[in-house]
């Protein structure tokens, strides 16, 4: 379990190996501030989200689900994105309510960056490689927080680098979306030196 | 007609959606390791996005503008499902090599941008020439990284030996970095100085606002 924890947030992260959510990845990171907000909406939406959809997938979608009801031969599985989109989408609408009723200090902090997590791919991969690896429950649950954990951490981290990046003397046609890539390239690398971690 | 051509035209250089509006970056480098790979996905994605814009763009007048991101996200995935199961049905081990990016395209965000951005404002075919223009962007810049990334990585394009390697009695090293994460990221930053020294005007100044992602998804 801490081996797929350790693997998911640094070896395999979604956005340093699986290329998932750049375009926020790269969007958002110009302040730490903002960074940090949108890493923790990032980690909490899948940390949910990731279990919910594995229990949709093995209970309603996957091949054979419906054989308690007589129908052992229905199987729904090419209905997987509309429905995974679909769970994504309710389960970002309902932690939004939740926060705003209990947490509204949270909401506040997180509210403008909720909205844009339903259509970030970074959730929606998470889901789809539960699937493709065949994770069960536990897993799916210590996947989707190490992943969302990798996630918020290389965008905090580029986001810091990035700030000190304005005070460096770049050429012209590398400032800004430029150099982003060069130095997530580099980060890339850093994350992916942790692949031999392997915890007894 | 010179309109038309110039709004086929334009996205694939002087507006990329890839190297000046960061849209669609999210799957486009995954699949960058061999060039038939990058094709696979460039066909899969401009496929999708055509039809999307269509579609999206006949019924802009009856979408409620309260859940107009629904019935887009909804449409897209529709699509994708028939894109992916298409390529079971006729290409299994290239569905198998693409793993989840297929589907990835539904949150791929150039599809969503110009359909939101594009297709919900404009007629049918100015939409659908939009969506083919994108497109290409798109294709242009994966096809690329994908094919430097297959040449140094592997000495190959498209599986056929280009430089022959030191294994088959060659003077070519494969460059395993170029298999790896790490060095998509790098041809694509070095890829976007190159075109920005080219066009000086694309070049970011201190403040400038691009328009981002989020921007684009902004209701």
């Amino acid at each position: 379990m801490i081996d797929l924890f350790v693997q998911s947030t640094f070896a395999d992260n979604l956005a340093l190996t699986f290329f998932l959510g750049l375009c926020t990845f790269l969007a958002v990171s110009r302040r730490v501030e903002t960074a940090v907000g949108l890493g923790i909406a990032l980690l909490v939406v899948q940390t949910i989200t990731v279990p919910v959809n594995y229990l949709i997938y093995a209970h309603l979608l996957s091949a054979g689900a419906w054989g308690w009801l007589g129908l052992p031969e229905v199987d729904l599985t090419f209905l997987r994105f509309v429905a995974f989109i679909g769970v994504i989408a309710a389960m970002v609408q309902i932690l939004e309510m939740v926060l705003d009723r209990y947490l509204p200090a949270l909401y506040r902090a997180l509210g403008i960056y909720l909205p844009l997590i339903t259509v970030n791919c970074a959730i929606l991969g998470g889901s789809l490689f539960m699937v493709e690896r065949h994770y069960d429950f536990t897993q799916s649950v210590v996947f989707g927080l190490g992943s969302g954990f990798g996630w918020a951490l290389a965008i905090v981290g580029l986001a810091a680098i990035r700030e000190r990046l304005v005070y460096a003397d770049l050429p012209d046609g590398l400032k800004g979306l430029g150099i982003a890539f060069i130095v997530t390239g580099l980060m890339s690398m850093g994350f992916a030196a942790f692949s031999g971690v392997a915890l007894p | 007609m010179t309109s038309a051509f110039r709004r086929l035209l334009d996205p694939v250089i002087d507006n990329n959606p890839v190297t000046l509006q960061i849209l669609g970056i999210c799957s486009a480098l995954a699949v960058t390791t061999s060039l038939a790979t990058a094709l696979t996905m460039s066909v899969a994605l401009t496929a999708v996005l055509v039809a999307s814009s269509t579609v999206i763009s006949l019924i802009r007048r009856h979408i409620p503008n309260a859940i107009r991101l629904i019935v887009q996200i909804t449409i897209i995935a529709s699509l994708v499902i028939v894109a992916d199961q298409i390529l079971q049905a006729f290409a299994w081990q290239m569905s198998q090599r693409l793993s989840i990016f297929v589907g990835l395209i539904v949150t791929n965000c150039l599809v969503l941008g110009r359909a939101e951005g594009f297709a919900m404002r404009n007629g049918v075919g100015a939409s659908a020439l939009d969506a083919l223009g994108n497109g290409l962007g798109y294709s242009f810049i994966l096809l690329i990284v994908g094919a430097i990334r297959e040449v140094f990585g592997t000495g190959a394009l498209f599986g056929h030996p280009v430089l022959p390697t030191l294994a088959k009695g060659g003077w070519f090293t494969p460059l395993n970095l170029m298999m790896l994460a790490p060095s998509a990221f790098f041809i694509l930053g070095l890829l976007i100085w190159f075109i920005r020294t080219i066009k000086v005007e694309q070049v970011e100044h201190e403040g400038t606002a691009i328009i981002s992602a989020d921007e684009a998804r902004k209701p």
